[in-house]
């Protein structure tokens, strides 16, 4: 293993993986009635096939991804459409979604099915194969898989890069994957690897993960199989791709440029297992790891859920609440969204569902800012993020693009260490939505 | 949700926030200080108590008076009573005497009302508000402000003497032989002082800066709390220490790297000065370059005025000189972005 590599700037936030870290992955209770988003992912929303009314199957597709970036949806569990409605999601849109309530038979789950020899499997059959499946960046970005696989002509991936870090607090879903799935995760990293045809392969791995780490190094060993595992020190946000790619391998992705600029590409460790599950096992991508954890929560678990599944059920799975919570997230602390409807489904981009209570939290009255610097010892991104606050405070938007603003990654570092308490991640997303409206 | 009987709150990312605030920084480092002003009571007695009072009571009455909406926000933040901690503490003691009741009322109102609040409050000053204070009444009473009290314990009268940087200057004028530092000078001026006394601060001096120790605890406790960093005072003492070390033995006629380090780092303000008011948050660069920049212009300026100056302290004023270059250091010295070669925190053309 590598030594300890890292990136410049960044926080240490309480870890709190600890609440979930000694248990295993519990498989969550089917829904009665499943909520099924028409967009789960970055792109254009898949195209709704079927109509209150209709009898479903376990895994049927139920949206059809509509042009280059977008995703197929399949219907989680076998059963009725009941209506076609609208909900908010974790992280704010409002989106259309199927609702189905629970009945017949499933075709897959109680009847395990033997792997495929994916050896044989053409690439552009495989491509297609994760096309079909709606599998989606699991890291929380839900960037169509298919198209990050798809190289351009021209382009020749060095490096690639499996993000296996899971940097936010509290998350264990990627973590208790690597513990519990390791060979399916290298099948899914082999599988990807023959279409992209990387130079090199390099798992990345903060050092809060040693088990996982050394269990895959253990597999890799005896599989004989090509891959590194760089093991980094705990620092957030190191699972943000660029940080990520300067930590491992030392260089910069360009400002404004995509990874592959600098022959990189990047995917989520969970990623890696739905690929291997699509093409070895012919599943789309209708359940994934949810990290339910908390102090507001009694019973913090990592589960496997059904997509679709109200949070309200998983609720109860997790013995309900200690104490009240003050926020509901969705992902991780510091990136993930705060939400108020506990009937919001879970959906492909759910890593985690937090129940924080008033003292986790935090959050104090905003004050003027002392200019004490913080935020710039805490930027990944080498920005300036007081200077560009008050560029934006006096409306003065080309000042604030001068100093940076679309290099930021909204990571969140700089309000987590502001001593006034300034929410100068909130502002910047507003304004960088008004420079994009340009 | 019947198991929901309270309201969610909704905001924006990320959804938790370190336990750093200002409100808590502020007092944080009045409690820092408490150590070293007590002991200032209990070495000149109650004319300290009676000075660090009419500072505290008038910083927070002056703040509370211009921020009347808010007064009860801003006085809660700890602001304005660490500035009138501060002040008091860089007031000698002898103005405990009750005819000198006004000079503490206006370091306050000269740090609070001109420097502090005309710029628009707490984190718009452009000098730090307390040292501003110190010399704005140390340039209008001169008199006043070089009349040193005795370590007298509470309750003596008080006898009055020169500080041992005060002594150092004069007895500089007329040195005698066989005088090879200040230690041996202070003796031969009929002030000896030990480096146990100057550690200790059993010296005169200005009721909070004399114990180099009970400073350095709270620098150590403000260190450990993250409250400072390391920045400025490691390259204010490292500079300040190398100038005194190589020449700090001229004026003795000794040869150079002979000067007395250990006798300059003790007295004076420069402990308090350091760690206390060269760290200020508001009035210091935004970067560690910038900030490291920052300390090395402090300890040269300290070095020059204590040995070429005619005050002989030099503290105070070289860190509101230096308070006077922040926003020039912070134009120069910008963070290395990300992604982007050979940047002056320019335009991103990558």
């Amino acid at each position: 293993m590598k030594t300890m590599a890292t990136f410049k700037g960044g926080i240490h936030p309480p870890g709190k993986k600890d609440l979930t870290v000694s248990g295993s992955i519990e498989t969550a209770a089917l829904p009665n009635k499943a909520i099924i988003p028409l967009v789960q992912h970055i792109g254009a929303p898949a195209e709704c096939l079927v109509k209150p009314g209709d009898i479903i199957e376990e895994e049927q597709l139920i949206g059809q991804a509509q042009g280059f970036i977008s995703a197929n949806i399949h219907s989680p569990i076998p059963g009725k459409v009941i209506e076609i409605t609208q909900v908010y999601l974790g992280h704010g849109p409002l989106a259309d979604a199927v609702v189905i309530e629970l009945e017949g038979s499933f075709k897959r789950l109680g009847n395990a099915s033997e792997p495929k020899n994916w050896k044989e499997i053409p690439n552009d059959e495989i491509l297609n194969k994760i096309k079909s499946s709606g599998i989606v960046g699991l890291g929380g970005a839900t960037f169509p898989s298919h198209v990050k696989f798809s190289l351009p002509p021209g382009k020749v991936c060095e490096n690639f890069i499996i993000n296996a870090v899971e940097c936010e607090s509290y998350l264990n879903s990627d973590n208790f994957m690597m513990l519990e799935h390791p060979d399916e995760i290298l099948q899914g990293i082999e599988i990807i690897s023959t279409l992209i045809k990387p130079k090199k392969v390099i798992i990345g791995i903060e050092a809060n993960k040693l088990k996982a780490a050394k269990l895959l190094k253990k597999r890799i060993a005896e599989l004989n199989l090509d891959i590194q595992i760089a093991l980094l020190k705990v620092k957030y946000p190191q699972g943000a791709e660029k940080n990520l790619i300067k930590a491992i391998i030392g260089k910069e992705v360009p400002s404004g440029k995509l990874p592959l600029e600098i022959g990189v590409i990047n995917t989520n460790v969970s990623t890696c297992f739905a690929v291997y599950e699509a093409v070895a096992l012919d599943k789309p991508l209708v359940e994934r790891i949810v990290t339910m954890s908390g102090e507001a929560l009694r019973n913090p678990k990592v589960l496997k859920v059904r997509i679709g599944t109200p949070i309200s059920e998983l609720i109860e799975e997790c013995g309900g609440f200690k104490e009240k919570p003050f926020k509901v997230v969705s992902g991780g602390p510091m990136m993930g969204t705060s939400f108020f409807d506990l009937n919001t489904p879970v959906i492909k981009s759910t890593s985690g569902i937090l129940f924080l209570t008033e003292k986790e939290i935090n959050q104090d009255k905003m004050d003027s800012c002392v200019s004490c610097g913080k935020c710039i010892t805490a930027c990944p991104m080498g920005l300036n993020p007081t200077t560009i606050y008050k560029a934006l405070d006096f409306e003065l938007l080309p000042e604030a693009l001068n100093t940076g603003l679309m290099d930021c990654v909204e990571c969140g570092s700089c309000s987590y260490v502001c001593p006034s308490n300034i929410p100068l991640v909130s502002l910047f997303k507003v304004g960088r939505n008004e420079a994009r409206k340009k | 949700m019947s198991s929901m009987d309270t309201k969610i709150i909704v905001t924006g990312s990320p959804q938790i926030h370190s336990r750093q605030s200002t409100k808590k920084i502020m007092w944080l480092v009045s409690a820092a200080l408490a150590p070293s002003a007590i002991w200032g009571v209990y070495l000149f007695g109650l004319p300290a108590l009676w000075v660090m009072m009419l500072s505290i009571g008038s910083a927070v009455i002056i703040e509370g008076l211009l921020n009347k909406n808010h007064a009860f926000e801003t006085l809660k933040d700890g602001s304005a009573f660490l500035t009138g901690l501060l002040i008091g503490m860089n007031l000698p003691p002898a103005l405990g005497s009750i005819h000198y009741f006004y000079i503490p009322i206006a370091a306050s109102f000269f740090a609070i009302f001109v420097v502090k609040w005309t710029f628009g409050g707490l984190g718009t000053n452009w000098m730090n508000p307390a040292l501003a204070g110190r010399v704005f009444v140390f340039f209008s009473w001169t008199g006043a402000m070089n009349h040193w009290t005795l370590p007298s314990r509470a309750g003596l009268d008080a006898i009055s003497g020169p500080t041992p940087l005060g002594s150092l200057k004069t007895g500089l004028m007329s040195i005698g032989d066989n005088i090879t530092g200040p230690i041996s000078l202070l003796a031969s001026e009929g002030v000896p002082v030990s480096y146990k006394e100057l550690f200790l601060g059993q010296i005169p001096g200005c009721i909070g800066e004399v114990s180099a120790l009970l400073l350095l605890l709270g620098a150590i406790f403000l260190l450990i709390k993250k409250i400072i960093t390391l920045d400025i005072p490691l390259s204010y003492l490292l500079s300040f220490s190398l100038l005194i070390w190589i020449f700090g033995g001229k004026p003795f006629g000794t040869a150079l790297f002979t000067g007395d380090v250990l006798f300059h780092l003790l007295s004076g303000g420069l402990i308090l000065g350091v760690f206390f008011m060269a760290t200020d948050l508001v009035t210091t660069p935004l970067t560690t370059k910038g900030r490291i920049i920052f300390g090395i212009g402090c300890g040269v300026l300290t070095f020059l005025i204590r040995f070429y100056g005619s005050f002989p302290e030099g503290v105070s004023l070289s860190i509101i000189f230096m308070n006077i270059f922040v926003p020039l250091i912070d134009y120069l010295i910008k963070p290395k972005r990300f992604g982007i070669k050979n940047n002056l925190g320019g335009k991103a053309n990558a």
